[in-house]
Order: C-alpha cells, then structure tokens, then sequence
C-alpha cells in the first residue's frame, strides 16, 4: 500500500472502530450523550439569555433621553444651531427638533380629556409653549458631558439673553444615574455567570468522558503492547467522543424547539416586543453551529486529553 | 538475538527487580524463564517491551538497543514481538475476529491480508467456529488460544509468554504448551515464564532459574528445581 492509501484505510478504520464502540458500549453511550446534553443546553440557554439582557438592556438606555426646552422667544434658527453643535458632538447619537406648534400639539393631544387645561390654553390665546431639543446619546454615562456643554458653552445664551429655559437632566440625574449603574453592572454580571456557567458544564462534561476513558485502559495498554501507534489508539476514542457531541447537539437542537415555543408566549409578554421562540427560528443557524461546534469540540478534546495519561507506555 | 547486558532495575522504593543479568537468546530457542514470586521474571519481560526502562545496563535485539529506540520505532519493534498473559487481556468490546484483526491493523496490514490471515490462525488454534464471539462468551483455554493466535498472526520474530498456564486447567495447559511447541518448531523464538514444574520438566528445552533478581542457574536442557 502506498503511503497514501494506507492513510485513508486507518482513517476508515478508525471511524468505523468509532462507531462499533459508541453503539456497543449502549449504556455508557447513553450517559455521555446526556450529560453532554445537559452541557450544551446550558450553553445553548446562555446564548438565549445573553439575547434576553441585551434587548431588555437596550430597551432601557432607549428609555433614558435628555430634553432640552427653549424660552418661547428662541428663534428657531439659534435653536438649529444648537441643534448642529450638539449633533457634532462625539457623544451624541441622535438629535430630535420638536417646534413650538408641535409641542403644543402634542400637549394638546396629551390632555385632550381634560377641559380645565384647554380651556386655559385658549384664554392665554398665544403658544405658551417653547420648542425641545430631544438629545439621545450614544451611551447613557455620557448625559452628563452633552448637559455639561449645554450649561456652559455659549449656547445657553445668545446676546445676552438666555434662550434655554430647562434641561431636564438635572431633575433626572439621580435617576439616569441609578439607571446607568444598573445596567453596567447587569452587563457585568451577565458576563461573569456565562463563564462561569459554561466552565462549571464543559468541566463535567469532560469528567464523563474521561471516565469512560478510564474503564478503557487496560485496553489501551494492551493496544500499546501490540504496537499500535498512538494515533490509532486515540483515534476512536476522539471519533465516539465526537458522536458523544453531534447527537447531543442534534438533541439540544430539536428539545429547544417545544421548550422556546413553549416559553414564546410570556417572553413576549414579559419583554415587549422579544419572542424567544421566533428569535431561536430567525437565529437558527447561528445558534446551531455554536451548539454542534461545542458538541464537538468538547467531545474531541476531552478524549484527547483524557488519553494522553494513558498512553505513556 | 536477544542479549541482556549486564541489566539492573532499582524502583524509586530502593527494591532491586534485577541486579546485573546477563544471557543471551540464539533464533529458533525455547526458552523457559523459572523461579519463586518477586525473583524478577515479570520486570525482566517489562524491560524487554519497554514497557520500562533498566536502571543500569542495555537490552539487545538484533544488535539494537532496545531503549534507544524512539516511540515510532518502539511500536515497530513490539509488531515483532508476540505476547501473551496470563490474564489472557483480549479486548472485550470486540469480538475475536476483531481481536486478531486489530494487531494486523495497528501494523498495517491490509484488508485483504486480514479477511486473507484471520481464519487462518484461528484455524490454528482450532477455534474457527468462534470467530464472532465476545471474549466474554469464551472459557479460559479458548480466550488463551485467541490470544495466542493474536500473537501469532504478525508472524512475529519472538513470542513471550508469561504464565500463559496459570488460569487453565490441565488439560487446557497441554494444549497450550503444544502450541507454543509448535511455533517454536517453525522457527520463531519462544520465551516462556511459569511456575509449572510439569511443562518445564516435559519440555526438556533451555531453562534459566532467577532468584532475587539475579539468574541463579542457565541450563541447556533443564528440569524445574
């Protein structure tokens, strides 16, 4: 045999070897299929809730906003050119002019149940009214600096005379404060119990296999001891632990789909606007090849490094 | 062939497994390996696979150094060498075919080799009607000849065998030590470990008695003291 052919006769020899122990050694099979089961669900709920923080977080940083509303006499073009400095801004995502009637509109439309008001409205017969910059920015942390600018920089006032009446930053801060704390530290601690989550599972995941492992050594020796290279020792065992890993992921895949379908419904609820089962079907390949890639990888790996310690003979 | 080289083994413990061994094995020799527990018999096979390293001294085969021999070549090397146990150590999750299979597949063989050898050896051994079974539905002496049979199909230059009798019956040692015979009559170098007074004294070939880790007695044909 060429050198060649005989590379593809050992691979042909150790994926069918592979595939005679994963189906006879039926008990052990099962165990590792399932406790790599629990693992790569694990894994495949970190993703889910990692998707679950970061929506409901960005849900909330689109909550916080800063308004900043003009003195009635402002001019709409000293307003613009606010509008264009603050756009100019690093910090600043998004920059909303709301004019004087618009406002009234809205404000119309706001307390168009309550007659008392609009009736007051009309008695003062002008818009009493100023127009509002509404000030998104690209991180809630950064509020502050965009007030600081307004406050201080030329554009509070222009000849003379004030033209900004309030900046609601100041009546919210402790709030957008507390908020911003939240979330960072909700980032954090999502971070953190995804690693260690992950670890805790990958490590049982390969004590399994290192323990089907261990029953095999003494077959492993005997194998040594007719010559057999280390490679077609150890390949077997990486081909079940990658089986281990493919019918695991198979099985996570189809149980996420009754379980996200199930859980639908109150995470739509819960969380306005996020199906947990429709984000599982538009992700779906996403999410299948991180879970097959983890099956896989942890299969493999764990047996290599199970191995070694056995084939020092 | 064989030569042990003034060949010592210390364990970390300070016990001494071997203490300075010397002898040589000749092609086509029988040779028995005699004496109580503890005299050394097992190490001096370990050493010899190296399966374990000596602690002073050098092992021959075929004038190489036989711990001077990188992993590659140490697997070429045990493909030469045909071993059996006492404990017999088949594979249990394969059937006996596989067993037999899986030695010409780790040296390489190919499959029309296999298909070709398999049946043949077994043929051998006469446990052709066996061949798909698990060695966990054989007796001793049939997971003995699977065994033997296993190292035979390499067609290796030297077989060990250690204590290959300890588990069988009487019967079942006759056939075992007639086989073993046998291959030594077609060439292939046998060395036998055993506390069977019976087969050494039936087999009237080479014996060297260790005791203590040292050989106390080499005879050319020897009885069991």
């Amino acid at each position: 045999m060429t050198g060649r052919e005989m590379f593809w006769t050992k691979l042909k020899r150790v994926i069918r070897t592979g595939f005679f122990n994963f189906s006879r050694n039926g008990t052990v099979s099962l165990a590792s299929v399932l406790v790599m089961l629990v693992t790569l669900m694990t894994i495949g709920l970190i993703s889910f809730s990692g998707a679950v923080l970061d929506i409901s977080l960005a849900e909330l940083r689109d909550k916080i906003d800063v308004n900043v509303t003009f003195a009635p006499t402002a001019s709409e073009a000293d307003i613009l050119e606010i509008k264009h400095s603050l756009e100019s801004l690093p910090e600043v995502l998004l920059v909303t002019y709301v004019s004087r009637e618009e406002a009234l509109t809205a404000f119309k439309e706001r307390h168009a149940s309550d007659q008392a008001i609009l009736a007051a409205l009309d008695e003062l017969g002008e818009n009493p009214l100023g127009a509002v910059l509404n000030v998104k920015a690209r991180d809630p942390s950064q509020y502050a600096s965009v007030a600081n600018f307004l406050e201080s920089g030329s554009a509070l006032s222009k000849k003379g005379v004030a033209i900004i009446d309030r900046i609601n930053y100041f009546q919210n801060k402790t709030a957008i404060d507390r908020l911003t704390s939240i979330i960072e530290s909700a980032d954090r601690l999502g971070f953190a119990l995804t690693i260690i989550l992950a670890a805790i599972s990958i490590l049982i995941a390969f004590n399994t296999i290192r323990l089907t492992i261990y029953i095999a050594k003494d077959e492993i020796s005997v194998m040594r001891l007719v010559g057999a290279s280390t490679t077609y020792i150890q390949g077997p065992f990486v081909v079940v632990g990658i089986i281990y890993g493919v019918v695991a992921g198979i099985l996570t895949l189809v149980l996420f789909l009754p379980l996200t379908y199930w859980l639908g419904g109150a995470t739509e609820s819960f969380f306005t606007g996020f199906n947990i089962f429709s984000y599982y079907i538009s992700n779906f390949i996403e999410i299948a090849l991180i879970i097959m890639a983890a099956g896989v990888l942890i299969g493999a790996l764990s047996s290599i490094l199970a191995i070694r310690k056995y084939l020092r003979i | 062939m064989i030569f042990f080289d003034r060949v010592s083994k210390v364990y970390p413990d300070e016990s001494v497994a071997l203490d300075n061994v010397t002898f040589s094995i000749e092609p086509n020799e029988f040779v028995s390996i005699v004496g109580p527990s503890g005299a050394g018999k097992t190490t001096l096979l370990k050493l010899f696979l190296a399966e374990e390293r000596p602690t002073d001294g050098a092992i021959f085969f075929d004038e190489t150094n036989i711990h001077a021999l990188d992993k590659r070549e140490i697997n070429n090397f045990r493909r030469r060498i045909g071993m059996v146990f006492q404990d017999f150590r088949l594979l249990p999750g394969k059937t006996v075919y596989e067993n037999i299979a899986f030695t010409m597949e780790a040296a390489g063989r190919t499959d029309e080799e296999i298909e070709q050898d398999v049946p043949h050896v077994l043929d051998l051994v006469d446990l052709s009607n066996k061949i798909w079974n698990f060695p966990r539905e054989l007796s001793g002496g049939e997971k003995q000849r699977v065994a033997i049979a296993r190292a035979l199909v390499n067609e290796p230059d030297v077989i060990i065998a250690d204590e290959p009798t300890g588990n069988l019956d009487p019967v079942n040692t006759y056939d075992v030590v007639q086989i073993l015979k046998k291959i030594n009559d077609l060439g292939t170098i046998v060395i036998l470990t055993t506390h069977n007074k019976g087969i050494i004294d039936s087999l009237g070939k080479r014996v060297i008695a260790m005791d203590k880790g040292r050989v106390v007695r080499d005879d050319k044909s020897g009885k069991y003291f």
